[in-house]
């Protein structure tokens, strides 16, 4: 497995990347042809096809890709780390704790800022709730990590259930778009890619390490690997990854199911390769979602987190279905 | 080359007393049968002596300088292991099995090169497994798993082999091949060390035993020494007839 057969699918998902930019930017309320947006983007075009595109449309977009690339590199961190490809940042139910501190903090009457801290906060005790919980005597069983995971996210259910029926309704409509993940409150791109960015980069030279992890940790230790501090470590920028993205979008589900387990398909499971798959994939995932999500029934939004959980409950299920 | 050796060693094994202190040494050349029922922390025993799981007291020595103060990755350059079980979460290739053999030897940056290659295969070949090199593991026989675990440690090439039950699920001429295997290695100045279940197959291969009692007591020391009918009969709980075959003894339990 030189490192030259892992260039070819890197370029062609970046490419593929570029492409599904390019047609999101370009479709919307009104239509933008391919050859305008690229002119707007070499610095050219008319004032009011400069602002739609630069700063109407463009920002939403790599908002997408940059959530969509956090939640499928922390659904692939968290399937090594649990040994099953069915963990991910929102089965797991830290998605769930993100959500609640996002609603407290907007039932408490704040806004912006206050808003995404309080959703990384929940995120982070989210985390730190569902490993210590299943840490128990020793180590993380794997089944017992994903039971843990799901109660705990149950339990996340009915905060949320609670917090809503306690909300006026003139609050309610905000709070139910960021509950099922959506891109319009997502601000500026920049900050969720320098995270993205910077955790890939990070991974890169752990991808032959989580390879063997993948195998179990005693087989790992055996062959070398520093076990628990290499599960910290995932366990926490797996956790950084996912407040992120919620914070940025709220709780869109299922990216970091859907997305390593059809690249398993095609690619294999080499991390090396797998990783940045995830991060170029899921954005690609999300940006296509969002523009779906945007168009189907315009001049209406659908919340992109509907499109996402119609494609990974069926998903979830057949991993289940082909696992027995 | 390495020594694995154990000083005053005993195994933790919740709510059991330790047993009788251990002092193995485990030198290049030797191959040792770990024998004893089931349940008696043969395995345990495995994974303290490859520093997964600390002992209850007393230290692990790889050449003279404890385990415990040596960073993981050199520790598994000098000692690999064989383990029981094992765990497919994700499907992988045999070919990638194996491979992985060589993480302990490469960077974090480094691929594997096309050496690392060549040497998982010719681990596979020994092992003949070669004809499934690219299929996934998870659609293999139990027997062939166990030899793609063998194939794994060889790809690693550690001086010091410690197996778990290498012979389980192999039919009988592959366990006739992993022994002459192993005794190849040995003979290569590497040390072997494994549980058996079969008191025939270590008589005939082991030129040293142990021997671990459900009391917790220990013996161990040269094979011709530990092969006394009436001490074996007493490890397994089971009456024996011994007779003797191609210049070896061989261990039949009585029927009744």
């Amino acid at each position: 497995m030189p490192g030259s057969s892992f260039l070819r699918p890197l370029v062609g998902l970046v490419l593929m990347g570029m492409l599904a930019v390019l047609v999101a930017v370009s479709v919307g309320s009104s239509h933008v042809g391919f050859s305008k947006v690229l002119w707007v983007f070499a610095g050219g075009g008319s004032e009011l096809d400069r602002t739609l595109i630069l700063d109407l449309r463009l920002p939403r977009v790599l908002s997408a890709f940059v959530v969509g690339g956090l939640l499928a590199v922390a659904g692939a961190l968290m399937q090594v780390l649990l040994r099953n490809p069915l963990a991910d940042p929102y089965v797991l139910g830290l998605s769930g704790g993100a959500a609640v501190g996002a609603l407290l903090a907007m039932l408490a009457g704040t806004a912006g800022f206050i808003v995404s801290g309080s959703a990384f906060a929940g995120a982070m005790l989210a985390t730190l709730l569902v490993f210590g919980l299943a840490h128990g005597s020793g180590s993380w069983t794997p089944s017992r990590l994903l039971l843990t995971g799901v109660v705990v996210a149950a339990g996340w259910g009915a905060l949320i259930t609670l917090i809503l029926s306690m909300t006026p309704a003139a609050r309610l409509p905000g709070m139910l778009y960021w509950l099922m993940g959506d891109l319009s409150h997502s601000g500026q791109p920049w900050p969720g890619m320098l995270v993205l960015v910077l955790v890939c980069l990070l991974v890169l030279p752990l991808g032959r390490s989580l390879n063997v992890l993948a195998r179990g940790s005693m087989q790992a230790a055996a062959l070398g690997v520093s076990v628990r501090p290499l599960e910290w470590l995932i366990y926490l920028l797996a956790s950084v990854l996912t407040a992120t993205a919620v914070t940025m979008a709220g709780a869109v589900g299922f990216v970091g199911l859907v997305v390593p387990h059809m690249l398993r398909l095609v690619l294999g499971n080499d991390q090396r390769l797998i990783l940045p798959a995830c991060a170029l994939a899921g954005g690609i995932l999300l940006v296509l979602a969002d523009t779906l999500a945007r168009n189907v029934i315009a001049p209406e939004q659908l919340p992109v987190g509907v499109i996402t959980a119609l494609l990974g409950v069926p998903t979830f299920l057949y991993l289940l279905y082909r696992s027995r | 080359m390495t020594t694995l050796a154990s000083h005053e060693l005993t195994i933790d094994i919740p709510g059991r007393d330790s047993g009788s202190p251990l002092g193995l040494h485990i030198r290049p050349g030797q191959i040792w049968g770990v024998l004893g029922p089931n349940g008696v922390g043969k395995t345990t025993l495995l994974h303290t002596l490859a520093g997964l799981r600390p002992p209850r007291s007393g230290q692990v020595l790889l050449d003279h300088k404890p385990q415990a103060s040596l960073r993981r990755k050199q520790i598994s350059q000098q000692v690999g292991l064989v383990f029981q079980d094992r765990q497919d979460g994700f499907p992988a290739t045999v070919l990638e099995t194996a491979l992985i053999g060589r993480h302990p030897w490469l960077s974090a940056w480094q691929m594997e090169s096309s050496e690392d290659i060549v040497l998982a295969e010719k681990a596979l070949q020994a092992l003949d497994v070669i004809h499934l090199r690219d299929r996934l593991v998870s659609t293999l026989s139990g027997g062939e798993r166990q030899r793609v675990a063998i194939a794994t440690l060889m790809t690693q090439n550690p001086d010091v082999w410690l197996l778990d039950e290498p012979t389980n699920h192999l039919d009988l001429h592959h366990q006739v091949a992993v022994m002459n295997l192993l005794t190849a290695k040995a003979n290569n100045d590497k040390a072997v060390f494994m549980c058996l279940h079969d008191l025939n197959l270590a008589a005939r291969w082991c030129d040293h035993l142990l021997l671990m009692y459900p009391d917790g007591e220990a013996c161990w020391g040269p094979s011709e020494a530990m092969l006394v009918p009436s001490a074996l009969e007493r490890l397994y709980g089971q009456r024996l007839i011994t007779v003797e075959a191609d210049g070896a003894p061989v261990f039949v339990p009585v029927r009744s």
